[in-house]
């Protein structure tokens, strides 16, 4: 295993530039995902550090060695394709046991590693088959399979889980997750999907046109969103975004939006910061921080019912304010609501976050632990 | 449902004028396959009484038109080597690199080589093929096919890679194998039901060539099956139809039963790729 390091790293395809000047490190053993939109440059960025593209500038480091510019067979490095990749002409066997066979491995050799790792992916049995005789998530495990049949210094992996159905996402998911505790591997892994980089990574790179926004711990990423990008990216549904007036005096700010009941909130030097070049200000709030309350109630916000979604153990209940915009609440389904056109969702002050005007989160003077 | 008069009428009419059509193609071939085991065959068809082997006798006699079957098969498979080698090597290229300008390239070799292996280009042809001292050879004969043959051979198989994902190859090169390895590992077995088509079609185009072989070359015994086909006529110009349809029988042999072969053993296929 090995570490891996972006030093100013930018890639330019003609006159777009996919990837913009991104530095950032991860740690030996680390499992980090880059997360963000289509076109935010993470597969690029991956795409980089296995070599298959080179950077217009800056360098790529694994293990403390420049490889900016060495061929991806050099690099001692596996990667799991979006489309598995699995050469149709090769049987499971032959196809597991490639980069063995490239290694100058025997056939015997190289045969028994592969059906070893089959073995634990629980495709053992289908060795003889060709790709295209075997089910879709056999063809993932496949694909996984042939990376994990050599030692390699880093596993990357390109949006794995996207083809599969949602059944068969989560326990690839599972799977995956056991496997980072089991190994300990240092991994990159690109995904489009919040929940699979919240569940996988011990970090979340969340990109946004080819530069990262946020670098952090999945809970820091979830509880201290930098920005409203990465706060409307992350979470199932993403937080919900109120632009506020502000005003302030006595120390105490006040936050005016239609519909909105908020008693006053202590003023912090950030919030102050803030207000020096803006009034304009943004509140979020997760959706599982809403309920559904009596209206005139303290801290609330209203609108009329827009949509209600019965998840199971949860309802996503929508509301639409007189601007248009929209907010979810995610209420759970044990406590009996009757909803009625109108609908006051409250929430308690501690589970808000500001933004500024530029949509930077305001951090809190002392923040709360994570 | 019953049909109306005039639909009906409409389709008798449209099933005898299909079958009419079909007769029309049909009685050449019906010809071909009897008139060459009939010892008194002529134009019109006629059921062998009796069948005989007698024409392939007379044929088999033949030294000069022997020899240039066994010419046409030189020239053939030297020509369908080098397009296939060549033309693969060279799609291959054009689909994966990114030189710029390469669709241009492409088109304008995909127009110039319907005019290399015209009659408009057979007096350069010549020239340039005289100029290399290579008249009356082989090599002159494959070197000019392969010319003009590439050109739809690499658009072909250059749409048929551009098909095949790219990722195949970069799967390869992240599992430690370069470049070359990727190739012929992974890309080639991938890319080979493209290349059969193209050799086939190759194969087909010089075998069943008469103008090329017969202006560059000289002697008798490099004459290809297309040109020896005149040995059956007389000095007047009328063919010895019996012995003539039992040449051109043999002569289409090798195609038939290379057609055969590929789609038994290949099947044609114009994509590549496991279906995602």
């Amino acid at each position: 295993m090995a570490s891996v390091e972006f030093r100013h790293v930018t890639k330019t395809f003609g006159s777009f530039n996919a990837v913009s000047d991104v530095s950032f490190a991860i740690g030996d053993g680390e499992f980090v995902c880059l997360l963000g939109p289509s076109g935010c440059g993470k597969t690029t960025s991956l795409r980089m550090i296995a070599g298959l593209e080179t950077p217009s500038h800056g360098q790529v480091l694994i293990g403390g060695d420049d490889v900016t510019n060495l061929h991806p067979k050099d690099r001692q490095i596996s990667m799991v394709f979006q489309d598995y990749a699995l050469y149709p002409h090769m049987n499971l066997a032959d196809n597991i046991a490639y980069p063995l066979k490239v290694r100058g491995e025997p056939v015997q050799k190289r045969h028994g590693r592969a059906r070893e790792v089959a073995d634990v992916l629980k495709i053992g049995h289908l060795m003889d088959r060709l790709p295209s005789q075997i089910s879709g998530g056999q063809q993932q495990r496949t694909s996984l399979a042939r990376a994990l049949v050599y030692p390699s210094r880093v596993y990357l992996f390109d949006e794995p889980l996207s083809n599969l159905d949602a059944k068969l996402r989560l326990e690839a998911r599972g799977f995956l997750n056991h496997l980072q505790r089991d190994m300990g591997m240092t991994a990159v892994y690109v995904t489009h999907d919040q929940a699979e980089a919240m569940a996988l990574a011990t970090r979340i790179a969340v990109m946004d046109q080819g530069r990262i926004v946020q670098y952090a711990p999945p809970i820091e990423i979830y509880r201290r969103p930098a920005t409203t990008f990465v706060a409307n990216f992350v979470g199932n549904p993403p937080m919900n975004l109120v632009p506020v007036e502000a005003t302030h005096g006595d120390g105490q700010l006040q936050l005016k939006a239609d519909g909105l009941t908020l008693s006053p909130l202590p003023m912090s030097s950030g919030i102050a910061a803030a207000l020096a070049n803006s009034k304009s200000l943004t509140l979020g709030i997760r959706p599982e921080h809403l309920a559904i309350a009596e209206p005139g109630t303290g801290n609330a916000i209203s609108g009329t019912l827009f949509a209600n979604e019965n998840m199971g153990p949860e309802s996503l209940v929508t509301i639409e304010r007189p601007d248009a915009s929209r907010l979810t609440a995610r209420i759970f389904t044990d406590d009996h609501i009757a909803l009625t056109d109108a609908v006051t969702l409250g929430f308690s002050p501690e589970h808000i976050h500001l933004f500024d005007s530029t949509g930077a989160r305001i951090p809190a003077d002392r923040e709360q632990p994570l | 449902m019953k049909l109306t008069f005039p639909a009906f009428a409409g389709r008798i009419a449209f099933s005898a004028l299909a079958a009419l059509l079909g007769a029309i193609f049909a009685l050449p071939l019906i010809w071909f396959i009897f008139a060459p085991f009939n010892a008194r065959a002529e134009l019109g068809i006629t059921v062998p009484d009796p069948w005989t082997l007698s024409n392939f006798m007379t044929v088999f006699q033949n030294n000069f038109a022997m020899q240039a079957l066994w010419n046409s098969l030189i020239q053939s498979i030297g020509g369908v080597i080098l397009v296939g080698a060549a033309a693969t090597l060279a799609a291959y290229a054009l689909s994966r690199s990114s030189i710029p300008g390469k669709g241009a390239v492409t088109y304008i070799l995909l127009l110039f080589s319907s005019v290399v292996s015209g009659s408009a280009a057979m007096v350069p042809i010549f020239l340039i093929v005289s100029a290399m001292g290579l008249i009356d050879s082989h090599l002159a004969v494959i070197l000019t096919f392969a010319g003009g043959l590439l050109p739809t051979a690499m658009f072909i198989l250059r749409d048929f890679i551009d098909s095949i994902p790219k990722s195949y190859e970069e799967s390869a090169m992240v599992a430690g194998a370069s470049p070359v390895q990727a190739f012929f590992d992974v890309a080639l077995p991938v890319i080979r039901p493209g290349i059969v088509v193209v050799v086939v079609w190759a194969f087909v185009n010089i075998w069943g060539s008469f103008l090329i072989p017969f202006i560059l070359l000289r002697s008798d015994k490099l004459m290809p099956a297309s040109v020896a086909i005149y040995s059956f006529y007389s000095e007047a110009g009328t063919p010895t139809v019996t012995l003539l349809a039992a040449y051109s029988l043999i002569y289409s042999l090798p195609v038939i039963i290379l057609y055969l072969f590929v789609s038994w053993k290949f099947g044609f296929r114009f994509f590549g790729g496991i279906k995602a």
